[in-house]
């Protein structure tokens, strides 16, 4: 028997083993090795516990069963009378501590996976909850990479910056149509801002302050929407007879008018070179502005007025609000810059109509969405699942929503009671500062460029630009805000 | 890939399960960031976008695993397959994605027994994918550098291939475990569940 087992095992342990079990076999008394008393029925057993090792796997002392593992030992050395090699031995127990079907054996593979690389990105992600909590999102990066604590640096930078609570500018509106499904109100990347004022577009010049009425629309009609093109100083104009038309901003040229819609068009959004308008009848068209045949495709999921419309930052999702207080988003799918005829989601937790939607700057899927004034509250949701990530109950209906490029905040435009905007803090959605001018309900708000200002377009004819967003100056100098902003951009995605 | 309208063939089955684990392996490292965004990309597979690698080492791993679990899955010996999360520095396992797979040992390569429409499983897998992307609202986020290792349980008298080894099970201690919806070809059935270290209270 002891040289059966000399051949299977190493000769090193060969000689302690043999030793062993002589001794043992002197020792009559089984109580002299009172911790495995199954084992001292076999003369090479009491090595088992006393090799380095013997004892190493049992990881698991809080889920493991003592009672049945030591039961199982025993019985296994008894029937076993162990004939096998250390390392089969300490398989099957390891195996029945873990309750594993002696009949299997578990395989890893040899290559291993590529290590992740130990970059910015990752060893970031443990910053990321100290990051979003920040008010400014500069100076948080400096600390961490001064790798200030947690604790220390959330609270030491949680002073408040200055919100003028003023309107910067007051412009004049005229016969502003008080219509909330209306999109009226937009801001171009070249620093021009068009309003419509019933059947007027006008075109204000930010930068040299000055106004230009681009269109006229014959008495009785209306224009429900505008929407500056992003690369050119174009504008869609949507009509209340359901008609898209392109207008030149800088000759005051129309270029062309597109058909296809029976009703009014109260929201248009951009893609490249798609414009998507949504109806009152609640289709969405989806516009080639290059080709001749310009209705590229048609879709019919609202059964009520489409009175939000938004492209997605990335331009890979389309969210769409409607009277039918549903919010849907669709999916731009194999590099098309139009959505299929089946929508992606459908978001139906809105109690009135989702007018007011805004797309997170830095993370792609998060949507914001407002409803009306039977809902009053702003949703936060990601679109990739559908899931509602965050709702607050605003008291008052919601006409507009913004995020701010600059901070990690959204702003908000609100009716009744105190037609104010609000500026919310981002994730966390407790709200900041309250903005009050406007003496009746907010219609629409839009953004500049540079995303400092915000205007607020409202029914008591007046638009209002309020400069919320401003970036401190000194601040802005010190951390090169373009290479900053690109390193946020890069790990603050969550997933 | 699939027999005609009598059923699924083991191959057909196979090839099903094995495209499965690949969309599922590849959304899970993305999901849970254990790889940059920039290495994957948008893949359009059971009505759904998934993020795929695009990495040429990472892709050469999955390789190696897929194909060897494609030929355990014809011979029927596969019983699971484990995908472990474990932190670079402290070497500790934080996540296990466990995926059971009962093997239907009735269907040989030419038989078919069933009359599940392709649809149908298609759906089912769609479901299950469905689940995994959005468990990560629930999962506790990964905070450090985490690197992974893939194991696979098969019968015991199934001789181990030149690019694996016997190794023990990595577990994790007091885990929490979530189980996802089961899909099944009829011939290879798998039910997924992803279990996760619950963080200590400080």
């Amino acid at each position: 028997m002891d040289t059966l087992r000399l051949d299977s095992l190493p000769a090193q342990q060969a000689v302690p083993q043999s030793r062993l079990a002589k001794r043992n076999s002197n020792n009559k008394t089984p109580s002299k090795n009172p911790k495995t008393p199954g084992k001292s029925n076999t003369p090479g057993k009491p090595k088992t516990p006393k090799t380095p090792g013997g004892d190493r796997f049992i990881p698991n002392r809080s889920t493991t069963n003592f009672q049945l593992s030591s039961f199982l030992l025993q019985e296994r050395s008894l029937s076993n009378e162990g004939l096998s090699p250390m390392k089969q031995e300490n398989q099957k127990i390891i195996n029945d501590h873990f309750n594993i079907d002696p009949n299997t054996k578990i395989l890893s593979f040899r290559d291993r996976a590529p290590q992740p690389i130990e970059c910015l990105y990752n060893s970031y992600r443990f910053h990321l909850k100290v990051v979003i909590n920040l008010l400014s999102p500069l100076l948080a990066i400096d600390k961490s990479l001064q790798g200030a604590t947690i604790g220390s640096s959330s609270v030491k930078s949680s002073t408040k910056r200055h919100i003028p609570s003023n309107s910067e500018r007051i412009l004049d509106a005229p016969e502003i149509r008080n219509d909330y499904y209306l999109n009226i109100l937009d801001w171009s990347c070249s620093n021009l801002m068009a309003v419509s004022l019933n059947s007027h577009v006008y075109v204000w010049n930010a930068t040299t302050g000055g106004i230009e009425r681009l269109m006229s629309l014959d008495e009785g009609d209306f224009v429900g929407s505008v929407s500056w093109m992003e690369e050119a100083d174009y504008l869609a104009v949507g009509t209340s007879d359901g008609i898209v038309q392109l207008w030149d901003a800088n000759t005051s040229r129309l270029i062309r008018k597109m058909e296809g819609h029976n009703s009014r068009i109260p929201s248009l959004s951009w893609n490249k070179y798609i414009i998507s308008s949504g109806s009152r009848g609640g289709q969405i068209n989806h516009y080639d502005v290059r080709s001749r045949n310009h209705q590229v495709c048609s879709t019919n999921a609202h059964t009520q007025e489409v009175c939000g419309l938004k492209w997605s930052c990335n331009k890979q999702y389309l969210a769409s609000g409607g009277n039918d207080n549903n919010l849907l988003i669709w999916e731009a799918q194999g590099g098309q810059c139009f959505t299929q005829n089946a929508p992606l989601q459908t978001l139906s937790l809105h109690q009135a109509a989702v007018k007011a939607l805004a797309w997170c700057p830095w993370r792609e899927h998060v949507l914001a969405s407002g409803g009306g004034t039977a809902d009053k509250t702003i949703r936060l949701w990601n679109v990739t699942t559908g899931d509602c990530l965050h709702s607050t109950d605003t008291n008052s209906q919601v006409c507009g929503l913004l995020w701010s490029s600059q901070y990690r905040e959204i702003i908000s435009g609100h009716g009744y009671a105190k037609n104010h905007l609000s500026i919310w803090k981002y994730p966390s959605m407790s709200p900041l500062v309250e903005l009050l001018g406007h003496s009746q309900r907010i219609l629409a708000l839009a953004m500049s460029p540079d995303g400092q200002t915000v205007v607020s377009a409202g029914a008591d004819e007046t638009l209002r630009l309020w400069k919320c967003f401003a970036v401190d100056p000194k601040k802005a100098r010190k951390n090169e805000p373009q290479l900053s902003s690109k390193v946020m951009m890069d790990f603050t995605k969550i997933r | 890939m699939q027999a005609n309208k009598t059923g699924i063939t083991l191959k057909g089955s196979t090839q099903m399960v094995t495209e499965f684990f690949g969309f599922g392996l590849n959304s899970i490292l993305y999901q849970r960031g254990v790889y940059p965004d920039d290495m994957f990309t948008r893949k359009e597979a059971y009505g759904l976008s998934i993020l795929v690698t695009s990495d040429p080492k990472l892709e050469q791993f999955l390789k190696t695993v897929l194909d060897q679990v494609r030929e355990w899955l014809l011979k029927k010996v596969i019983k699971k397959l484990v995908l472990v999360m474990k932190n670079v520095k402290t070497e500790e396992i934080v996540e296990r994605w466990v995926f059971n797979i009962d093997c239907e040992k009735q269907v040989d390569s030419e038989n078919t027994n069933s009359k599940k429409e392709l649809k149908d499983i298609q759906n089912e897998i769609r479901a299950v994918l469905r689940q995994i992307i959005a468990s990560v609202t629930f999962l506790p986020a990964l905070e450090d550098t985490c690197t992974i290792d893939v194991q696979v349980y098969t019968d015991k008298d199934e001789e181990t291939p030149s690019c694996c080894y016997e190794s023990s099970a990595l577990l994790i201690k007091d885990a929490e475990q979530v189980k996802f919806k089961s899909f099944s070809t009829t011939v290879h059935k798998v039910q997924g569940m992803v279990e996760y270290k619950v963080k200590d209270d400080e």
